[in-house]
């Protein structure tokens, strides 16, 4: 009881936050979607980590390395250390500057914009949010998960999945962005000690140190490859190095960027990303290999990490732990419930006349309204639906956002990047995500059992098609490979042969300004910040 | 200027590469530290290194020209509205 207490008192202090933020809110649409773009340095970092976190980062990767081994840390998170902050350095800061040039609150904006064209913008707010919806959701059911399995099922899932939807809401909807970064200070600060802390507790619990452990499942020629790669391809491994793509281009990630309050604030938190994913994917995958030893025979290893604190910790510390947990949960699931709201309000109502007809705080009240809506809805989706489905929109939701990564960068970079470029990498993007989750489907049945080789989709196909154990593959790569590369040749081909937006649209993103050093006279530099000075958040 | 685009962009090439490290692929040892495999161990120290590369983009890559960036047409931003209001 005593750990379900410590969660208890966690979620309140996180709806207390939220409604603290309330009473410093103005009545517009900058201040709630981006916090009057006034996000500090450190609290920058802390908040955009905490908004590409989820439960996966803990309780996910665990369960990974307690299935595939030490392999998932290269695969997914050294990986990501690399990647995110290389797109966060290149794409978010310019993100930010034209979000500070030109005011765009949303990429979809931005597109419209650099385009000069509405429907490319109504189709990449289609695409993003049906792939965004579905993460929503499995937050939620992730959530009432964990508060499960923490409670020992004193708290009905359904419960749990409630709380967790009633705290986001309180959160998102009083605090708006600035409540969310807020609580993303508390949330991150819990969730990056959780690793240490859980390796720590658990070994002073084990006699013979963790050492005798691992060379036990070295030498046991039946566990030997969960300290090895020998059951990952090497394809799969390379693959899985352009999915961290994604991240800059999920629009709650997005969205973060538009916020900072300096350009500078980007510094610290390209530089310890690395480190940051590390400290949390670290331990989580060791103890999910070691939980092999320590708890075998579990039928379900995402819960590997709270078997060995409940066995191996305090139960006030595995409630303390318990709420990182769900600080992973709920840090990101605020982010896009956020993120949601932001884009229907300003993509579609505002867009659409919404904004002229009610003006800003007309804005606002929708946006609030569709949080309600939608936070209520993603709950019942999530009490009806089977996890396995998100979870696979999820998966699929990755390399869907990966792949539009090619339009991000030609409508930021390349001046001759055409509408119907980014169209055709779009529909191109669009038809991999239905050709893949119809291929799963079809070979779902045929899937090959953990160590077994791929089998054949379409044996007249040869190995163009194939199914592991968990993913179709081409030619033995994740369908990420041909995305990404197919979106990029794509934006090329199309955008040369089609004709360029006007001079004037070019000329607006591509003057002297943004892309050369700009040194303001020293007369000049008081003038050119004094509209820009705002407290930070 | 060209000379360290050019070097930048191999030393980024050079550590995307090193994440495919082959050589440790079905290797469980030496382990590290008495306990870390060592697979798992290079991975970690990747990130290490990727978080110097982050600090040397930043120390000699950064975008600077955009810490100057200003509203285009401030009076159009909906911060200008409000303060006006």
């Amino acid at each position: 009881m005593i750990p379900v207490i410590v969660v208890g008192i966690y979620l309140v202090i996180i709806a207390v936050i939220g409604s603290v933020a309330f009473s410093r809110s103005k009545a517009n649409t900058e201040d709630f979607f981006l916090a009057n773009r006034a996000v500090g340095s450190m609290v920058f970092f802390l908040s955009i980590f905490a908004t590409n976190m989820t439960a996966f980062a803990i309780l996910g990767s665990s369960g990974q390395a307690y299935r595939q081994g030490i392999g998932i840390y290269g695969l997914m998170a050294s990986s990501s250390g690399l990647v995110i902050p290389l797109t966060i350095f290149f794409i978010g800061t310019r993100l930010w500057a034209i979000g500070q040039r030109f005011g765009h609150q949303t990429q979809v904006a931005f597109f419209r914009d650099r385009w000069e064209c509405s429907t490319i913008g109504t189709l990449i707010f289609a695409l993003s949010v049906a792939m965004l919806v579905p993460y929503m959701i499995i937050s939620i059911m992730g959530g009432g998960r964990v508060l499960n399995d923490i409670s020992g099922g004193r708290v009905a899932y359904w419960l749990g999945c409630a709380i967790v939807a009633l705290v986001v809401t309180i959160n998102v909807f009083f605090g708006g962005m600035r409540g969310t970064v807020w609580v993303n200070i508390f949330q991150t600060t819990l969730f990056l000690i959780f690793g240490a802390v859980a390796v720590a507790v658990i070994s002073h619990d084990l006699p013979g140190g963790f050492g005798e452990y691992i060379q036990k499942i070295a030498g046991n020629p039946k566990t030997g490859y969960l300290v090895t790669r020998q059951r990952m391809p090497e394809r799969y491994f390379w693959s899985y190095t352009l999915i961290p793509l994604s991240s800059i281009m999920f629009p709650h990630m997005a969205i973060m960027c538009f916020a900072a309050r300096k350009v500078t604030a980007f510094k610290r938190t390209v530089m310890l990303y690395p480190l940051a994913i590390m400290a949390i994917w670290l331990p989580c995958i060791f103890l999910g290999v070691l939980g092999t030893q320590l708890e075998p025979g579990l039928k379900n290893p995402d819960g590997i990490l709270l078997h060995l604190l409940t066995d191996h910790a305090p139960v006030w510390l595995a409630g303390i732990l318990g709420a990182g947990i769900i600080s992973a949960v709920m840090g990101s699931d605020t982010h896009q419930v956020l993120a949601v709201s932001t884009m229907f309000t300003k993509d579609v109502f505002a867009h659409y006349g919404g904004k002229a007809k009610y003006g800003e705080r007309g804005s606002v009240t929708f946006a609030r309204g569709f949080i309600l809506a939608v936070t209520g809805l993603a709950y019942l989706v999530a009490l009806i639906t089977p996890e396995s489905i998100f979870e696979l929109a999820v998966r699929f939701a990755f390399s869907g956002f990966a792949a539009m990564a090619p339009v991000m960068i030609a409508a930021l970079f390349w001046k001759r990047s055409t509408k119907y470029g980014a169209l055709a990498s779009t529909l191109w993007v669009a038809a991999w995500l239905i050709l893949t989750w119809y291929l799963q489907r079809l070979s779902d049945g045929t899937a090959p059992k953990p160590g077994q080789p791929p089998t054949l989709i379409f044996v007249a196909l040869g190995h163009l098609f194939e199914r592991s154990t968990a993913n179709v593959t081409v030619y033995g790569f994740l369908p990420v490979v041909p995305m990404v590369l197919g979106s990029a040749l794509l934006m090329i081909l199309v955008s040369w042969v089609t004709p360029p937006p006007s001079k004037q649209t070019i000329d607006k993103y591509f003057e002297t300004e943004m892309t050369q050093a700009q040194a303001p006279g020293p007369a000049l530099q008081p003038t050119l910040t004094q509209g820009r000075l705002r407290p930070s958040v | 200027m060209k000379i360290k685009a050019v070097v930048l962009t191999v030393l980024i090439l050079v550590v995307y590469v090193l994440h495919q490290d082959f050589w440790n692929w079905n290797k469980a040892e030496p382990l590290v530290f008495g306990f870390l495999p060592v697979g798992l161990a290079y991975h970690a120290g990747y990130s290490i290194l990727a978080a110097g590369l982050m600090a040397v983009l930043v120390k000699v890559a950064w975008p600077k020209h955009l810490e100057n960036v200003q509203p285009r047409n401030p009076e159009s931003t909906q911060d200008q509205k409000e303060k006006q209001g």
